[in-house]
């Protein structure tokens, strides 16, 4: 079996962080909010949170909030629920939440949750329980989770539950791993998880695991390391992980790697993003890989983040 | 909007599986009003061009569900709806059995076959036409009684256990009636991890005063449940099959065989310390009564006679041929398993061929090896417990040598099984002392229901956190644990974190979750479980968390605590 080169890909989300002028940077710049929070994450798993320099990052992030309270992917863009819980984890990395106007945020947060207690994800109205997550997760990390209806927004999660046990963007949609870490995570917030068949839904994210090790998002589709954190987490919270392969799956992640420089891809030998290497060796933390410091499969941030926030004071 | 139509057919033709075609499709037809019955027919036909198309099999159970919800014409007779649905499916799993898209669907139809729509008591404690005996004096130290209708305190649980989870349970729905005035004083709590005031299983104490036994007659207690509407499943069923359950409360006289009942030493859970159970002894016969009248006769629900048990049989010949391959075991062994789910009060049949059938899954499909074996596990345990000789061969004495008579409590012992996953818990309403060591389990849900627990070895298991242990924080009459030898503290992923009530799950009253001291913080999990609890002995060597630091933590928490790794306690 490979080892992570977990020194390359420090190196690596170091060197993308800085480059600003590439094609890449170019069209990925309205969602530089989340690969601060991939890239940021990753260095912290890695042990490595120190070698950048916070101050710099927190200015960045404070110049992307917007009057309406709510976080662009980058400076001069629109607010969206996605930059905005990508700005509170990373604040969260670095204990810095008290920079925020908590007031501010929760209210932009709790302003687009709507009447079905479904969450939209800016002003132009899109719904998708990917944004129930975010404001779930989002408003937890801020201790404002009384500012929505938890129980309409409860009830809409369940709505999009499947036959399969799994659960979709919407109600009726179909069952999508990605889909289902946002609602298996956010009824984990909130103490809501007995509204999940265990078993049920077990076994349809455990047959994710494909001959090759790897995992893909639904049934007949490609493996893809970025469903090793989306299916690992939902198996995670749900006690089921050890229904599939670990050694399989670990050995399908470091066969991801770019080990000459660094980073990790979707799968064996395709070019790699931050998105992917983020995944991957949030994958192996929750596979409990040496060197890797363990993450909170809910909120997905590390566990030692998460129990600062809940059990000081 | 047939033009949207006609632009959704072309997108389909090139991607089958986009879920946003899908979903605008779904979009689309709502507005042009389309009917299910006609969105159900495109499902049939993409399924038709090819059977490989989960989300045309998803969308086609979304449908489904909706035409046999509203009761829609042509599908209200469910078993000819099914029988067609399964013979639609069933070629999608003969034509390429490594092809997963038609497995959900299946099993799905599986469930809609044996479900019962009705919330049912299944078993209920204590049991029907039993003799309770409470003693006179309480016993000092709460320790397990040598019957199982015995008991050493005044103050003794009914436990109502449930098919699925219900709400509504309370002194107005259920009525406790026994010559004296109490029932309105009974408080039921349902026993759940969370605040949705619903559970599978309900508990109540029954606290019996001075003053009502003096008499030397015997008290007829009737537990009734559901004569009054109120009790709802969580899917909004009524409770709608009254159930009753009568049993006798004598007064034991003192004193009873003197020694036995005085305070047991260290339990040790070493084979030597306990004896075969002997059933000629002078109690009555424990175990037929349990088999027998645990399980509560409910003349409703799917039976072996029904169309259910036909659908069953018929699909478990037809799958018969497709032995040879994974979907086809699993299916079989299912299948088998729902047959026998359909005769309650009957022995299952076909434990031994489902038992060999997920062995050889363990070996065809190692990848998935746990899934197998944990089902393996539940079906071990539902055959230990429903048969007279294989329940007796599992039931014990524990033999304290501080003892002068022959027989201590009955302690049910179900080591060295091999078993991965807890199951049967219906049938295990009576059990006062468990012995679950050297198996492979890592969790304890469902344990709640084993109100009576005062003893409970877990040693070596694959215990990882506390957290795995919530259920003891609902077990109020365990004294004695033994978690030695697992893995608590090993482990840096807690995957029970979140079935557990915590100021992380918000599943915590404000005051609840304050922890104010450093070494409670440090092991909170440890600490939310143990708090409450009244142990008198613990054995935690064995797992990585156990140092003194810890164990300094344990004796501040536990102050009742008598022996802590079979050291005694100051």
């Amino acid at each position: 079996m490979g080892e992570l080169a977990a020194d390359k890909h420090v190196k690596y989300i170091l060197a993308v962080e800085k480059r600003k002028d590439s094609f890449e940077s170019a069209v990925l710049e309205h969602l530089r909010m989340n690969g601060a929070y991939w890239g940021l994450t990753t260095l912290d798993l890695l042990g490595k949170r120190d070698v950048v320099d916070s101050n710099e990052i927190i200015e960045w992030i404070l110049k992307c909030q917007h009057e309406s309270g709510g976080f662009a992917g980058n400076i001069g863009h629109d607010p969206h629920i996605l930059y905005t819980l990508s700005a509170i984890q990373v604040l969260a990395l670095f204990d810095k939440l008290n920079v925020l106007d908590v007031d501010k945020v929760s209210t932009y947060i709790a302003g687009l949750q709507n009447e079905d207690g479904s969450f939209s994800g800016d002003i132009w109205g899109e719904v998708d329980t990917r944004f129930s997550y975010i404001a779930i997760c989002g408003l937890s990390i801020l201790k404002c989770l009384d500012k929505i209806n938890v129980e309409r927004a409860v009830n809409y999660i369940i709505s999009c539950r499947n036959v399969d046990g799994g659960f979709g963007c919407t109600p009726g949609g179909e069952s999508h791993a990605g889909q289902i870490f946002c609602c298996v995570a956010a009824l984990a917030i909130t103490g809501a998880l007995h509204y999940v068949d265990k078993d049920l839904l077990g076994w349809w994210l455990c047959e994710r695991q494909v001959k090759s090790g790897g995992l893909n998002g639904r049934p007949e589709k490609l493996p893809d390391v970025c469903y090793s954190w989306w299916v690992l987490s939902s198996l995670t919270m749900i006690d089921r992980v050890h229904w599939i392969s670990k050694e399989k799956l670990i050995k399908f992640i470091l066969n991801c790697q770019d080990t000459e420089n660094g980073g990790i891809s979707d799968r064996p030998d395709d070019a790699v993003d931050i998105f992917h290497t983020y995944f991957g060796v949030a994958g192996l933390s929750l596979l409990e890989y040496p060197g890797v410091k363990p993450i909170d499969p809910a909120y997905a941030l590390p566990v030692d983040v998460i129990d600062r926030i809940f059990f000081s004071k | 909007m047939d033009k949207e139509l006609g632009l959704l057919d072309k997108l389909q033709a090139m991607d089958a599986r986009n879920f946003h075609a899908w979903n605008y499709r779904r979009f689309v037809a709502a507005l042009m009003k389309r009917s299910d019955e006609d969105e159900l027919e495109h499902t049939e036909n993409m399924i038709d061009k090819n059977l490989s198309n989960y989300s045309a099999w998803h969308n086609r159970s979304v449908l489904l569900s909706n035409l046999m919800k509203k009761a829609a014409p042509g599908f209200t007779n469910k078993e000819e709806v099914l029988t067609r649905e399964y013979e639609l499916v069933c070629e999608a799993l003969f034509t390429d059995e490594d092809d997963q898209s038609g497995w959900f669907y299946h099993l799905w139809l599986l469930d809609q076959t044996v479900r019962s729509d009705f919330p049912l008591l299944v078993s209920s404690w204590p049991v029907e036409g039993s003799d309770i005996f409470l003693p006179a004096a309480d016993c000092l130290d709460g320790c397990a009684s040598m019957n199982v209708f015995h008991y050493s305190s005044r103050n003794f649980p009914l436990v109502l256990y449930f098919n699925q989870s219900v709400g509504g349970v309370n002194s107005s729905t259920v009525s406790v009636s026994c010559g004296f005035n109490l029932n309105a004083d009974l408080i039921w709590k349902p026993l759940s991890s969370n605040d949705s005031q619903c559970a599978k299983v309900w508990a109540t104490r029954l606290a019996i005063p001075d003053a009502e036994l003096h008499s030397s007659e015997p008290y007829q207690v009737e537990v009734k449940v559901g004569y009054s509407l109120g009790i709802v499943s969580t899917t909004g069923v009524a409770y709608s099959h009254p159930s009753q359950t009568s049993f006798q409360l004598h007064l034991q006289k003192p004193p009873l065989e003197s020694g036995h009942e005085s305070r047991l030493g260290k339990i040790q859970w070493k084979d030597d310390c306990f004896a075969d159970y002997e059933s000629g002894s002078a109690e009555p016969d424990l175990v037929n009564l349990l088999l027998d009248n645990l399980t509560i006769k409910n003349e409703v629900g799917p039976t072996a006679s029904t169309w259910q048990a036909r659908i069953i049989d018929y699909e478990t010949n037809i799958f018969r041929d497709l032995l040879d391959c994974k979907i086809g075991m699993l299916t079989v062994a299912r299948l088998l398993t729902a047959y026998d789910l359909l005769r309650p009060l009957d022995k299952p049949v076909h434990c031994e061929e489902v038992l060999e059938l997920y062995s050889e899954l363990m070996k065809l499909d190692p990848t998935h090896y746990r899934y197998y074996k944990d089902n393996h596990s539940l079906v071990l345990l539902q055959q230990v417990t429903s048969s007279k000789e294989s329940l007796l061969s599992h039931c014990f004495h524990y033999r304290d040598s501080t003892l002068s008579t022959s027989g201590g409590p009955l302690c049910l012992r179900l080591n060295n099984l091999a078993i991965s996953q807890l199951g049967s818990f219906g049938k295990l309403l009576w059990v006062q002392v468990l012995d679950l060591s050297n198996n492979g389990l890592q969790s304890i849900e469902g344990l709640e229901a084993l109100q009576r627990l005062s003893q409970l070895c877990l040693r070596n298991n694959k215990f990882r956190s506390f957290t795995a242990l919530e259920s003891l924080r609902y077990l109020k009459s365990l004294k004695v644990l033994d978690i030695s030898q697992n893995e608590i503290g090993s482990h840096s992923i807690d995957t029970t974190r979140y079935l557990f009530r915590s100021p992380l799950s918000h599943s915590m009253g404000s005051c609840d979750g304050n922890i104010n001291d450093l070494s409670s913080k440090a092991y909170w999990e440890a600490f939310f479980v143990l708090k409450d609890m009244g142990l008198t002995q613990l054995d935690m060597a064995g797992n990585a968390i156990a140092s003194g630091s810890f164990n300094v933590f344990l004796e501040k928490l536990l102050p009742t605590l008598k022996w802590l790794d079979g050291v005694q306690v100051n």
